[in-house]
């Protein structure tokens, strides 16, 4: 080919895009010992948060917990930069306490840019990726806008909310990324070109406005928590108390929905301008008003991007109404009568991916070495983008250096159940993570993420190995308290009755043992510490799994069990070019589903949707028939 | 592979007299010993050698359902290749069904279509050549046990247990976002509004399952024994019982010489009728032989009508009447009222709980109130007699149970004061269960309803 000279360069790992979802998996391959590129179409965007200024909340807490456990950076990086931190849903069980954030946006967006700056083998290239290259089967580099090519082993895919993006509000619409920036536009085609389905999605969010302009005599200040508890399980507590800033409750009202209703015909989304598909959790206002027509006002949250700017975000008002519409409603709500907008709320509609293209490895299926995370793979939310770009990182990172590859199941981490829906199921909007979702809840805590994962972290190669032996050594005071609370004796003398009645509870009428006074509900481990004279010292987060696998253990044994039927589910593996045309009494739906999202095991055939518990049973006995019909055939090999 | 253990009857559902119930799986011999009782007291069905026989009686608790023959099959040398057990009985279909749901109330579970097959396949039992034929098996079997299942699944039935679900996913989905999103949406209070939903379903479930005898009876008739004291008017009150419907009347040869069994009809209700020789000391060997065999009878029966004469006083034999009475439904009928009285309503009330009614057979009054009182006895509770509303599907029954039971534990963790978040494990699991009966799985019912009904922030 005659073609003009172009720059090459070379890298064992290309992550394209530099958003929650980029910067893990950029550091996770860079960590591991790749050499590792991340291209971002603005370098000053790296870890941008373009909607809601805080990380984790029910459910998105628990991943954070989970990637720190696992050797990511999202918890440390909040850790760093978060300016108010409540734990949530504390009057509940442990199961559902999540920890929320405010995040100052430009601090966090810096910090994380700081730690990628200085992450050895990791290397930013600020350019617009345009095409994935492969050599029919598996991936060989990348190209980008200028012509460039860089020949990569692995390729990930984090593009967020940038392919084809497009802005909309009222009749106004604008064909860029999240606040204004540079859309990527050809990247889409590229992959078309190879194979690979796409869906069009969209979200939204809220206007941001000049703090000045409030009058928050008119709302509820909403403080964060006396006691700070930080995400990362590395993160020593002293080091993150300070001063907090406030967040503020105000209402919409009857007049607030007036003006929506009166200007529904103007919204892009009822005239059939946006085509994509929005998420039904984070409704705008104006579905909110439509859908729940009955509601007279709902919550506003004010937000503060952070400490050194005015800006403030309004929680729950997203919007993709018209500019003058916009600033009608938003002056209808108490203490923002004399509102300053200074960025107007808006709809983004992008191109992403159906995840059930990939495996649960995150790679896709049909093309070898190309891996994908976040928003890209029809998710929502920077707590799931992250999670999901640490596990591509991870297992990009893993297939290269011809090591094990990492897949969570359901039983083990939220992570498993975010990864597991998205590549089995069928999903219409972008998917965000509950705690409804995850069957096993009870056991996949946010207090015991470090328990559960850092293990796992540590054979992938991104947790010291100084963590790892004080999480061992955690492992066994656990066990050892455990058993000592078992086994103390409590009598009936005037001591312990006195402290259950301060505790308003029953006296006993004859001996216990501790761990019977600790399950009772009004009553805790902490609480009966007067009673335990012979209580080790132990660390915080020891007492937190004393406490709770004593207070639950029945509950907690329950699920235990049904994890065990699980996962022998789990481990039946269907093999990767099984022919579903070869079993004849499979029904037509089931043959057609199984024979496009080729499930790796039979738990996760019997997730997919159209495939009967019958089915599951014919697949189990036509392996079955497969297994021995191989093995008599070796016998007979062996005879011959 | 699954190693719980499995239990159907194996034989085809007619109404001959003889059929198997097999059971598979690690449990089955432990399960038979807790139901079989053998002849010799010191037998112990788990101690048995493979390939052995065994005679005894089958017990549900106290009841005795049937006689029955046990064979053990010790695993591999089993079709399953599983320990197995058979049943043969002999006593029909009613007595099958009863105590295949006595082996599933001690630990078995009602195996799914094909599945003894399947197991058999899994264990190495079944040729490879056969494997084709054990799927299609698998997806007919499950076929028609669906169609089955749907079939015998009544309209106001399948309504009655939507209506249970929406129940169930509306509160669950209401816990859930309220779970999801703390700060729109609070749950003060909502364990006190759960109690009393919980309540109200179960009370509605349990009213739903206990038509499943009432099924049995409208399909299978009421064991209706009739005892008394020679002469009191048992036989004149058979007859007036079957003059009055002079419809459908069949003589079935009684096994006995001396018990005679007449069908009737009585609004709908089907009534098997057993007349018994008179209850007294004699010391006629034959006659003996009579008296034994209605207290037998009396014991098997679902309803005994006990018809003492009014004209004579009370004796020994009356109250040993009236003790094989005891935990047995029963209606007493003051019989011959017409004559001077000598026993009055009030004397019996004094010795019984059962309801006691004055009859004629002569002058043929009385028997209206003892029709109503029969109706009364199997089909009370809040859930009126209406052969619509009724369940009649075991796995429809088991299904229920399961979600009563799951019910149950919402109720036991509200009790027991835990967080609202311990609820909804056990919530979703009876929408499960429930589901199974209409032949519809969870999938995202529960996500839907959250987004559906829930308004989520942001």
């Amino acid at each position: 080919m005659n073609s003009k000279s172009v720059y090459k360069d070379k890298c064992q790992a290309a992550v394209v895009g530099a958003g929650h979802a980029g910067c893990e998996a950029a550091l996770a391959c860079a960590r591991l010992g790749l050499k590792t590129i991340v291209f971002t179409v603005s370098i000053d965007s790296i870890a941008l948060m373009p909607c809601n200024p805080n990380i984790g909340g029910t459910s998105k807490g628990h991943l954070v917990r989970e990637i720190d456990a696992l050797g990511g950076e999202m918890g440390k990086n909040i850790d760093r930069t978060f300016i108010q931190s409540k734990m949530l849903n504390v009057s509940k069980g442990p199961a559902v306490h999540s920890l929320r954030a405010q995040a100052d946006k430009a601090e966090y967006s810096r910090s994380m840019r700081m730690v990628l700056e200085n992450t050895e083998n990791l290397s930013i290239v600020q350019a617009e990726v345009t095409d994935i290259l492969t050599d029919g089967q598996k991936i060989v580099g990348l190209k980008t806008y200028s012509g460039a090519v860089y020949e990569a082993e692995a390729v990930i895919l984090c593009t967020g909310t940038y392919l084809k993006a497009r802005c909309i509000y009222g009749d106004v619409s604008s064909n860029t990324g999240p606040n204004g920036l540079q859309a990527a536009n050809y990247l889409t085609d590229s992959l078309k070109a190879l194979g690979i389905e796409m869906y069009r999605f969209k979200t939204g969010t809220p206007a941001r406005i000049d703090k000045r302009s409030i009058d928050f005599s008119k709302m509820e200040e909403q403080f964060g928590d006396e006691k700070v508890i930080p995400f990362s399980f590395t993160t020593d507590p002293e080091d993150i108390q300070k001063e907090q800033a406030s967040c503020w409750l105000t209402y919409t009202n009857e007049k607030t929905h007036e003006i929506i209703r009166g200007n529904l015909d103007r919204s892009p989304l009822y005239s059939g301008i946006i085509e994509g598909t929005g998420p039904r959790y984070c409704p705008s206002i104006e579905d909110k008003v439509v859908k729940f027509a009955d509601k007279n006002r709902h919550q506003v949250f004010i937000e503060p991007e952070g400490l050194y700017t005015n800006e403030m975000y309004v929680g729950g008002m997203s919007s993709s109404l018209p500019e003058d519409v916009q600033h009608a409603m938003y002056s209808s709500v108490a203490g923002l009568e004399h509102v300053k907008i200074v960025r107007n709320a808006y709809a983004i509609e992008y191109d992403c991916i159906d995840p059930r293209q990939l495996l649960p490895t995150l790679e896709f299926r049909n093309i070898s070495g190309l891996f994908s995370g976040g928003q890209f793979n029809g998710s929502s939310g920077y707590e799931e983008a992250a999670a999901q770009g640490l596990l591509a990182g991870i297992n990009a990172s893993m297939k290269i250096l011809g090591k094990e590859q990492i897949i969570l199941d359901r039983s083990q981490a939220y992570i498993g159940v975010l990864i597991d829906d998205l590549v089995t199921k069928e999903n219409h909007e972008p998917y965000r993570m509950m705690t409804s979702r995850a069957e096993y809840r009870l056991l996949l805590r946010q207090d015991n993420a470090d328990l559960r994962l850092t293990a796992i972290g540590y054979k992938a190669g991104l947790i010291s190995e100084e963590r790892y032996q004080s999480l061992l050594e955690k492992k066994e005071q656990i066990k050892k308290e455990i058993e000592r609370v078992e086994h103390v004796n409590i009598g009936t003398g005037e001591r312990v009755q006195e402290l259950l009645k301060n505790a308003e509870s029953t006296p006993l009428t004859s001996g216990t043992t501790l761990a019977e006074l600790i399950r009772r509900p009004e009553l805790n481990y902490e609480l009966l510490a007067p009673l335990d004279t012979d209580r080790p010292e132990l660390a915080r987060g020891v007492a937190e799994q004393v406490n709770i696998n004593i207070k639950y253990d029945g509950y907690i044994k329950r699920q235990l069990k049904q994890v065990e039927q699980f996962k022998k589910m789990e481990k039946k593996s269907i093999p990767k070019d099984f022919s579903y045309d070869n079993v004849p009494s499979l029904r037509t739906e089931a043959r057609q589903k199984l024979e496009r999202y080729r499930p790796l095991s039979i738990g996760q055939a019997s997730r997919i949707s159209g495939v009967s518990p019958a089915d599951i049973s014919v697949l189990l006995v036509y392996l079955e028939q497969q297994k021995r019909r191989r093995s008599v055939e070796c016998a007979e090999l062996k005879r011959e | 592979m699954n190693h719980d253990t499995i239990a159907a009857i194996s034989t085809a559902m007619s109404s001959g007299g003889i059929g198997i119930i097999r059971i598979s799986g690690e449990e089955s011999f432990s399960i038979t010993e807790q139901i079989f009782h053998s002849k010799n007291p010191e037998k112990r069905i788990s101690d048995q050698p493979s390939y052995t026989v065994h005679y005894g009686n089958i017990y549900d608790g106290d009841e005795l359902l049937d006689e029955v023959i046990v064979l053990l099959m010790k695993g591999p040398h089993s079709y399953t290749t599983e320990d197995t057990v058979e049943i043969d009985c002999h006593g029909g279909l009613f007595v099958l069904r009863r105590i295949l749901e006595t082996v599933i109330k001690n630990g078995a579970r009602l195996a799914e279509p094909g599945e003894f097959t399947k197991r058999a396949f899994l264990g190495g039992r079944i040729d490879l050549s056969q494997a084709e034929a054990v799927m299609d098996l698998i997806q007919a079997e499950n076929q028609s046990a669906l169609e089955c299942s749907v079939s015998q699944l009544k309209g106001s039935v399948s309504e009655k247990i939507k209506d249970f679900r929406n129940q169930i996913l509306y509160e669950t989905a209401f816990l859930e976002s309220a779970l999801d999103d703390p700060e729109h949406i609070s749950l003060n209070g909502y364990a006190d509004r759960l109690s009393g939903i919980l309540k109200k379903l179960m009370i509605e479930i349990t009213a739903l399952l206990n038509t499943f005898d009432n099924g049995r009876i409208v399909r299978e008739g009421i064991k209706t024994v009739i005892l008394g004291k020679p002469n009191a008017g048992k036989s004149s009150l058979l007859n007036v019982l079957l003059g009055e419907e002079r419809a459908i009347v069949t003589d079935i040869a009684g096994t006995t010489r001396d018990v005679l069994e007449e069908q009737l009809y009585l609004n709908g209700l089907n009534l098997n009728l057993f007349d018994t020789a008179g209850i007294r000391k004699t010391r006629d060997v034959v006659e003996q032989i009579g008296v034994e065999k209605a207290k037998e009878r009396a014991q098997a029966a679902d309803l005994i009508l006990y018809v003492a004469d009014s004209s004579r006083n009370l004796d020994e034999s009356d109250e040993e009447i009236l003790d094989l009475l005891k935990d047995k439904k029963a209606i007493v009928l003051l019989n011959k009222s017409d004559l001077a009285s000598v026993v009055t309503e009030d004397m019996i009330r004094k010795k019984t709980e059962h309801p006691v009614i004055s009859i004629s057979v002569k002058e043929g009054y009385g028997l209206k109130e003892l029709e109503e009182k029969i109706q009364e006895l199997f089909f009370q509770g809040n859930i009126s007699f209406r052969e619509d509303l009724m369940i009649t599907n075991i796995r429809h029954k088991n299904a229920l149970e399961e979600a009563e039971k799951s019910l149950h534990m919402v109720w036991n963790s509200i009790e027991a004061g835990m967080p609202e978040d311990f609820y909804t494990i056990d919530l979703m699991d009876a929408y499960t269960s429930l589901g199974t009966i209409l032949g519809e799985e969870a999938g995202e019912d529960l996500i839907q309803e959250i987004f559906g009904k829930f308004c989520m922030g942001k």
